[in-house]
């Protein structure tokens, strides 16, 4: 199978509620690597999220990923919300296995495995509900993991996590990144983006007003967008004198 | 008032092996009728509750209208459906106990669907979003979401087993109120009520209601159980 | 997940066998009778001594008459058990049934306040008709196509009094078996008639008490029929005839007569041939 990328987001336009979210975005990621996906409030990172996921259709422009037809890209979403069923950790993680249409032997071992890998491996018989905040999200990981995506989404996963918990997924998601996924995190914690991404998308308004190494990008904004947003001066009052 | 009340808690005490075996058949009756519904109303609003389709909108609603479903209606119609002259009479089921529960299946299963459709719906709002981008069938999700809120649905389960064992107006067009056959707790009340033996029909609701209690009372305590265990 | 529906189903199923084989017993028919015979006990007295004899189970069906001729039509009972002579002989008349068998009689009776304010009480019932008729005293009515109900109509007609003339507030029909009617006759203070057999076995009698009684009009006559298999093939014909051909036998008739509550005898067997007893 080739690879899925460059990953094209090529004038790419949605709606959610009738409301433009995204309008006429542009980018193009082209590395194996972790991209941020930076921006204030309302910019439109979750909604890119889910139409590169495929949850919400585009009404205009495309997502192409390299010459793959959209549908063969193995993609997976972790929201900030971990979503768990109630049922046991081990369960939880299968979910994702279902349309594979594996044996069961062989999705007791790939769970196994992707338990191990999230250091949940004793846990996979408690219910998911009886795990902390931080256990929880790591399922949430280890049930992205298991399907093996190409393509690893990710919206604003250490939101409600303690300083802890953030550093133990921010070290699972770097060795998923090393392991060869390409992963997109959206993010508000620009020491987050500062550790783990390699480069920055930034977007105001549904579109993205800067794209460049993360380094170049925190330490000197060239758009006064972007400038506005990593300097912190708050979008909420400076987004009519920008804009 | 007083008298009958005193002399019907006097008979509790005195209720024979007739009052058991009604009692049980009530029970086997209601329970089959929710097993059946709960067959056919718990997938299928489950799966109202996550397809998104044209006329779903009509769907609901003539759910949640057959959620009152008139028992005596469904009487009439499963009496003339199993009538033998009825469409469906070759089966001799009219004055059976099958004919109850089918009757009862019929009265339960737009209640069973609809309040199932609620509660997915409501699980479809936490999880539906990660479920779909699982890519899982709408059937599956339908699975999942049933799964995650059955604790909530054994409360679905209470109801349309309330519902069922307490009619009388079904079981009793279409069962006939056989005694020994098809005389169930309801029927057997509004028969002695027509006897005038108020006290003896009285001390049959007493009954009523404590089986009632305690399904509802075991029910509780597993899901009690169960909800501790899963959070 | 998949042990719970496993479990599911399986109760189901163990569910719908064990109804299915409660609704299977070996050799049983399903007669249609009226509310009097069975709430007055009769069947209860009755069904065990046939059943021990032939091995045939019965499985009563009360209704009004009018409504019991009905599941007979339509051949959802393989014997009709019922007392209205006028109908039983039409059902015959259409072919639901070949021949009817007179059974047995009973008698009804006027029951009403027991002050008695329209002065009806004594040995005629059509001249206590046409006393509440006129004094308007409050009249319960079955008003369910019962056999007593039919009754209770000829009656007023005998009396010469003309119901749809004269009916108003004071006459309620009610749509009901014999029972209810009591109870609200019970309640409201009111007359009502009825039969025998349901008033000795009604336990909530309040102020009423029997008004008219022993009137030869008052008698009231069971008949019984096998539903013809030629109009409904799945009648059960052989048992259904079996049942017919006992009650109306000298052990059937004994039965009958021996039916008594408080020392009461309720039901005078009267089939052709059998002889009082």
């Amino acid at each position: 199978m080739s690879a899925i990328l460059p990953i094209v987001l090529d004038n790419l336009s949605a709606r959610l509620g009738g409301r433009p979210v995204l309008d006429g975005l542009n980018a193009t990621l082209s590395r194996p690597n972790v991209t941020a996906v930076i921006g204030p409030n309302g910019a439109g990172k979750s909604v890119l999220l889910r139409v590169v996921d495929g949850l919400v259709p585009a009404d205009g422009g495309a997502v192409r990923f390299g010459l793959r037809p959209t549908q063969s890209v193995r993609r997976a979403l972790v929201f900030q919300k971990p979503a768990l069923v109630r049922a046991s950790v081990a369960r939880n993680v299968g979910l994702a296995l279902i349309p594979a249409r594996l044996g069961s032997s062989e999705v007791r071992d790939r769970v196994e495995a992707a338990l191990r890998k999230v250091g949940l491996a004793d846990r996979a018989g408690d219910p998911a509900g009886k795990l902390s905040g931080g256990e929880q999200q790591r399922l949430a990981l280890a049930r992205a993991a298991v399907t093996e995506p190409e393509l690893l989404l990710l919206d604003e996963p250490t939101a409600n996590l303690d300083p802890g918990a953030t550093e133990e997924i921010e070290e699972l998601v770097a060795a998923m990144a090393r392991a060869g996924t390409k992963v997109v995190l959206v993010s508000h914690n620009l020491g987050q983006v500062a550790r783990i991404a390699d480069d920055v998308l930034v977007l105001w308004k549904g579109r993205a007003v800067e794209h460049g190494a993360v380094d170049r990008v925190l330490a000197n904004p060239r758009t006064p967008e972007a400038r506005a947003y990593i300097n912190g001066e708050l979008p909420w009052t400076s987004f009519a004198a920008v804009s | 008032m007083l008298d009958t009340i005193v002399s019907a808690f006097a008979l509790i005490g005195r209720l024979d092996g007739d009052v058991l075996s009604i009692a049980a058949l009530s029970l086997r009756v209601s329970v089959c009728a929710v097993l059946c519904g709960g067959l056919i109303g718990v997938p299928l609003g489950a799966l109202v509750a996550v397809v998104r389709m044209p006329g779903r909108g009509a769907v609901i609603a003539v759910l949640n209208a057959f959620m009152g479903l008139p028992a005596v209606v469904v009487g009439l119609v499963v009496y003339l459906l199993l009538s033998r002259s009825g469409p469906l009479g070759a089966a001799g089921l009219l004055f059976t106990p099958s004919a109850m529960i089918i009757a009862q299946t019929i009265l339960i299963t737009p209640l069973m669907a609809a309040l199932t459709r609620q509660l997915v719906e409501d699980a479809d709002r936490e999880l539906g979003e990660q479920l779909r981008s699982l890519r899982l069938t709408a059937t599956q999700r339908a699975r999942i979401l049933a799964f995650d809120a059955r604790f909530s649905l054994a409360v679905v389960v209470l109801a349309a087993f309330g519902r069922a064992v307490s009619e009388v107006g079904a079981v009793l067009v279409v069962g006939g109120n056989i005694a020994g056959h098809t005389r169930t707790m309801t029927t057997a009340i509004s028969l002695e009520t027509q006897k005038g033996d108020l006290p003896l029909a009285l001390a049959l609701g007493f009954v009523l209601i404590a089986i009632v209690l305690a399904v509802n009372a075991a029910a509780s305590g597993l899901r009690w159980h169960a909800m501790r265990a899963y959070g | 997940m998949d042990v719970l529906r496993r479990s599911l189903l399986s109760l189901a199923f163990l569910g719908l066998t064990a109804a299915s084989a409660l609704a299977q017993s070996p050799r049983a028919i399903t007669v249609a009778s009226t509310t009097s015979t069975e709430q007055s006990g009769l069947f209860k007295h009755l069904l065990p001594r046939f059943t021990a004899k032939s091995g045939i189970e019965v499985k009563v069906v009360a209704l009004g008459t009018g409504q019991a001729l009905d599941v007979g039509r339509r051949g959802d009972a393989d014997v009709v058990f019922v007392h209205d002579k006028a109908a039983e002989e039409k059902f015959v008349a259409e072919g639901f049934a070949t021949i009817r068998h007179e059974v047995m009689y009973n008698d009804f009776i006027l029951a009403g306040p027991n002050a008695d304010p329209a002065g009806t009480r004594g040995a005629d019932v059509l001249g206590a008709l046409r006393k509440i008729a006129a004094a308007k005293a409050p009249f319960i009515s079955r008003g369910d196509r019962s056999g007593t109900h039919a009754a209770e109509l000829r009656y007023w007609s005998d009396a010469g009094v003309d119901l749809a003339a004269v009916r108003g507030d004071w006459y309620r029909e009610i749509g009901q078996g014999m029972g209810p009617a009591l109870n609200t006759a019970s309640a409201s203070n009111a007359y009502v008639m009825t039969d025998r057999g349901t008033w000795l076995s009604f336990k909530n009698r309040g102020e009423l008490a029997i008004l008219v009684e022993g009137d030869r009009r008052l008698f009231n006559q069971y008949g019984v029929m096998l539903v013809n298999p030629a109009k409904h093939p799945h009648v059960k014909a052989a048992d259904g005839q079996a049942f017919v051909d006992w009650v109306v036998s000298p052990d059937g008739q004994r039965a009958v007569a021996d039916y008594k509550i408080e020392g009461q005898q309720l039901f005078f067997p009267n089939a052709a041939g059998a002889g009082r007893s």
